[in-house]
Formats: structure tokens, sequence, C-alpha cells
């Protein structure tokens, strides 16, 4: 049973919309965030997730809707009366101020008097008790993300929010962030709203992520299941890597959707597939690459029945270690992407061999054909 | 030859230093001989001709009649003057960068109008404009348009500071829980302090020492450049370089003390 004191830190948002003009910046959307959890906004830049988040904060007013935090309806307060705070993208520290005086700011404002003890354990969480009397700009960019955090942690907030916090540091600096994020999450126990356009840190950091884009969010889960079941092409592609190809329906019987495709034929569970389906109509099938076997045509009797197949030809490989990445032109679709693990390699798959694609139709997922195949693409320019 | 060549190459490695001293000196030389006058013992009314070391005018530096009179005036419009100048000033440029509003940009440019205008003009319609108006010249006329001029330049110092500050400070202080007071009093006022205090300096130099505009609008007031104007006329008491060169090493001491606290707080952090 679920009672209201469980419940009592949820933030809650109602139909919550912001519009600029006549830009729509956020649609009206719902969105709980359980108390305790550590929940991503993921999105490309411009879909809204920050300016969702500048709505929780006060820092920005809604067009229309409700924000609670718990039972408290706290759409009217201004900011510094919120009981939320933030990590600023960029930080925003205060540059007039030492260490120990940005961390204890919003101690002080709240009227508390001794905050030395305070101040001096919170830095001491984030490892910086040395640096306490330096000013921010002497500090690296990884030790002013670090107090960004605790001048935010110290005033033991109902919900953090984190505006890309992580997007200033080096890749490395990054991964170590995320973990330390992570155990202060865990720690402290406090609701953490982690604002990011990098899927891999909200997959590595978040209880839940709702994918964001074009002002409205688009599926929202467990990492692992938006990984695997991804209700949109935008979703399957911003997520990881997809391959599609589009099907048509032969039969649907029991609990299985036969599909052909090119000359082959494909099987898909019908739980996993989002959109309706009949048979004549059409269905976008998906797959990821590290799903997919890759035999050499010659091998093809081998091949298990039961498995999905598609004939191709080796467009491209490309050997990074862990694994291979190959590119595979089928007739079904250009530019299929395969993953394959390095562990016994065969020499003939190279560019140009004629090879068989196959994987348990398990691991198949199927999407409405009527929309944008490319959607969500764009992103790995971005992650650089 | 050898000689030469060397001393060539010293000239070369120290051209960029020399024509730095050489510009400091073309700047300071007159403020040497405003220094040296003032230790005059001048024979006649004119202090123009060096003739014996004397410290009577640093003695008794209000010796001469009606001049500090003419100096406190002086000082109290400035004060004024840039205490009005600078809350206007950093209002207006805190206006201009951080609100759009209807004729932004036709404000921001007749700010700056003051400043292109030749002053002399600017003088005389300030006199035509207050004698229509009926105001009786002296201290309130002088001071209403010091505070006219010196806004210009008030300004600009302000926006520089104003338009390198990041907005999301002030978000950020919001968010800890700092009501609009004392986000202003607690950031944004240290912050843009620079600025402010930069307009604030320039106000005063520039209201002090205003010649034109006080002539035409001060009726029967005088002060102090206008005191050594006229004094001039009759030959220059030497109290005029002491005034002179005190108001100099106030300010030498002021930038002094300004570098030394602001060196100690750096090694302080360090």
């Amino acid at each position: 049973m679920t009672t209201a004191q469980e419940h009592g830190g949820d933030v809650r948002l109602t139909g919550i919309s912001k519009t600029y003009g006549s830009f729509t910046a956020v649609h009206p959307l719902d969105l709980t965030v359980p108390q305790g959890s550590f929940f991503a906004l993921l999105g490309a830049s411009g879909c809204g997730k920050t300016t969702t988040l500048r709505m929780i904060a006060g820092l920005e007013e809604p067009s229309s809707g409700t924000v609670r935090l718990g039972e408290q309806d706290v759409t009217a307060l201004p900011p510094y009366k919120r009981p939320v705070n933030t990590v600023f993208q960029s930080y925003a520290l205060f540059p007039h101020l030492d260490i120990f005086e940005n961390v204890a700011f919003g101690l002080r404002r709240r009227g508390i008097k001794s905050v030395k003890k305070q101040v001096g354990e919170m830095l001491d969480l984030v490892q910086l008790g040395e640096q306490a009397r330096k000013k921010p700009h002497q500090l690296s960019g990884g030790q002013q993300q670090r107090v960004a955090v605790a001048r935010a942690l110290i005033n033991h907030p109902k919900v953090l929010l984190l505006d890309e916090p992580l997007g200033a540091l080096d890749l490395k600096l990054r991964r170590q962030m995320q973990l330390e994020l992570k155990r202060i999450q865990t720690e402290v126990g406090i609701t953490f709203v982690h604002v990011t356009h990098d899927q891999e840190e909200a997959m590595t950091m978040a209880d839940t992520v709702a994918v964001m884009n074009g002002g409205r969010v688009e599926q929202q889960g467990a990492p692992a299941d938006l990984y695997e079941n991804p209700g949109t092409t935008f979703v399957a592609n911003f997520l990881g890597t997809s391959n599609f190809i589009e099907a048509e329906v032969a039969e649907v019987s029991g609990e299985d959707v036969f599909l052909k495709a090119g000359g082959g034929k494909l099987t898909l569970p019908k739980a996993r597939c989002t959109a309706s389906v009949s048979a004549g109509g059409t269905v976008l099938v998906g797959v990821r690459p590290e799903k997919i076997s890759l035999t050499h045509a010659d091998d093809a009797g081998a091949i298990p029945d039961g498995r999905n197949r598609i004939t191709g030809r080796i467009a491209d490989s490309s050997f990074i270690g862990v694994s291979t990445q190959y590119v595979v032109d089928s007739p079904v679709c250009d530019a299929f992407e395969v993953y394959a693990q390095n562990i016994e390699r065969d020499t003939r798959l190279a560019p140009g061999a004629e090879v068989v694609l196959h994987w348990n139709p398990a691991h198949t997922f199927g999407l409405d054909a009527d929309q944008d195949v490319e959607a969500g693409v764009e992103k790995v320019e971005e992650d650089a | 030859m050898a000689v030469l060549s060397a001393f060539f190459r010293w000239l070369r490695r120290n051209l960029v230093v020399i024509a730095g001293l050489v510009t400091l000196a073309y700047l300071l030389l007159p403020n040497v001989v405003v220094t040296v006058f003032s230790f005059n013992k001048p024979k006649g009314r004119f202090n123009y001709s060096w003739q014996e070391f004397s410290l009577d005018a640093w003695k008794d530096p209000c010796g001469v009649a009606d001049m500090c009179g003419s100096l406190s005036l002086s000082l109290q419009i400035a004060f004024w003057a840039t205490l009005g100048a600078t809350a206007l000033g950093t209002m207006i440029a805190f206006a201009l960068v951080r609100y759009r509003f209807r004729a932004r940009g036709a404000v921001n440019s007749l700010i700056f109008l003051p400043m292109a205008m030749p002053e002399v003009v600017m003088a005389a319609s300030l006199l035509t404009l207050f004698l229509n108006m009926g105001a009786q010249l002296g201290f309130w006329t002088v001071l209403i348009a010091h505070i006219m001029f010196c806004l210009s330049f008030v300004v600009t110092a302000v926006k520089a500071r104003v338009m390198s500050m990041d907005p999301r400070l002030e978000q950020a202080a919001q968010d800890l829980y700092a009501g609009p007071v004392q986000t202003f009093l607690r950031v944004t006022l240290p912050i843009a302090a620079p600025g402010i205090a930069a307009g604030a300096l320039l106000a005063f130099a520039l209201s002090f020492d205003d010649f034109i505009i006080t002539n035409f609008n001060a009726g029967s007031t005088v002060t102090f450049p206008m005191f050594v104007w006229g004094s001039a006329q009759r030959g220059t008491p030497v109290q005029i370089n002491v005034i002179g060169t005190a108001m100099f090493l106030i300010a030498v001491l002021l930038v002094v003390a300004g570098m030394l606290v602001g060196m100690r707080r750096k090694k302080k952090s360090l």
C-alpha cells in the first residue's frame, strides 16, 4: 500500500507548459518524479528539458499547469521560497566570494549563524576542504563542479536539479563525476532531476529516464526498458543505434506477427510491437546492432531454424578492440549496422563478403511505419 | 664597432620599455611642474618663473582670500554630482543591458549625445534653458548641469561591467534563498562594484574640474576652477599649485592603497 507519507516528496508536474510568444518550448506535460529517485530528462538541445527543469526551480513561470512538491503546490512560489536547489550549467559560482562563502550562501540567507561546521563537512564530502579560501576562478573545472554540487546540497533540498552539470568537463572527468554524483545521491537520498543531452550519462546515472523531443516527453522508463523497447524511432535512435526494416504484415497469429520484407520472412513478438498490426499493413521492424549475428553465406546452412535472417554484403568493417562494427548492405535496408564481439573472428568477414544476418526474433521490436526513420539520429555529432 | 652593435642589440631588446617610460614622462611632466612650483617663492604676482625654494604656501594653503571657500564648494558639488550621476547612471545601465523595452536602441544612442556635443555649446544652451525657466543661477543649477553631463560617462562605465555579468549568478542567488533585495546586495552590487566605482571616480573628476559649463551657469557662485581662471588674470597664487599637488597626492595614495589591498587579498587566497 502506498500512503501519502511515502509519496510526500514526489515532484508532480500537471499539464505544465511554456510558450514564448508563438513558440512553444514545452507542450502541456504530466510528469511524476518519485521521491528519492534519480530522474533524467534526456533530449537534444532545444527539446524543452531545461525549460522544464527551470519551471521546477521557479526560474521560469509556466504558461499553464501546476508544479507540486509532495502535497505543496509551489507553482506561484518564487525560487527563493522553494525547497529546491539547482546545479547550474557552467556552475554560476559567485566570483566575488571564496569557496567557503559560496557553499555557505544558502545557509546564511536562511539566517543560520554558525555555518562553519556544516560547510566544513560538506567541503570534505566533495573533497575540497583544502580549497575553502580560494576563489572559484582558481579551481579547475572538476573542482568548480563539486563546489556547485556542495553549494546546492548543503541546504538539504527536497529536490536537487542538475542542468547539464557535466557538460563542461572532459570525457574522463565526466565518467568519474557520473559515478561520484550517483554515489552522493545514494548517500543523501535526495531526489535528483538531471537534464542532459548525453544518453550514456542518462542511462548510467538515472533510475528513470524521460526522453524529450520537440517539447514533449516521447517515452519514459527505466534505462534498460527504454533501450530494449523504444516506442518511437526517435527514442530508438537517440538511445544507441537501431536498424530499421520496413516490412509488410503477412499474418498475425497468436503471440507472433509474421512479416515479409524483400524476399525474406521475419517474425516479431506481438508484445513488442507498439503499432497496431493487421495483415496487409506495414510496420517498421527494429533491431539493435549488437543483437545480430553475422555468418558467412557459405555457412548459411548452420544457422538454426526459427531465427530472423536477412542476406547482404559487407560494405565496411571497423575493428575497435572489444568488438568489430560492420556495415552491411542488404536488399531490405542499406547500411545495416552490426556489432560483433571479438570472440572468434572469422577472417572471411571482410568488405565484399556475402553474409547472412540473423537474430533471435525476441530481440525484434515493431514500430508504427508512419514516422521518420532518421528521427533522433543527429545526436551523434553532439556527443563529440 | 662591437660596442655599437651591442648597444643596438640592447636598444632593440628594451625599446618597448624605453618607449613606455618616455610616454609616462610626457604624461606626468605637467604634474611635476605643478608640484615643483608649489614650492616656489615668486617675485611679484605671477608664479611663472622659478625663484627660490619655500614652504610658505604649504604652511598656509588657505592664505589666499576666497580660494578655500571655492575649493569647498567645488568638492561639495563634485560629491553630490557623483552621488546623483552614479545612482541614476547605474540604474540606466542595468535597464539598458537587462531589459528589453521599446526604443531601447534609441535610448542607448541618446545617452551618448551629451558626450559628443561641444561643451561650450551645451553650456550656452543650458544657460538659455535656465534663464527661460526663471531659475536662480548658483549651486543648484551647477549641480543639475554636472549630474547631466556626468551621467553619460557613468552609464558607459557601468554598462560595460553589467554586460559581462552572467545573469545566472542572480538566478543562483535566488535559487539559494536570497530574495530580490538580498540578491541585489549580496551578488549584483558586489560584482558590478568595480564598474560603478570607475563611473563614480570619473564623475567626480569631471565635475570637480569642469570650467566651461560651470562658468556659464554659476551666476555669482565661484567654484575652484573658476577661481583659478579668475585669479590668473590678476596673478597666480602659489596656493593653487599646493591644492593641485595635494589632490594629485591623494589620488596616488588611494591607488597605492587599493593595489596593496588587492595584493594582500590575492596572497591570502593563494
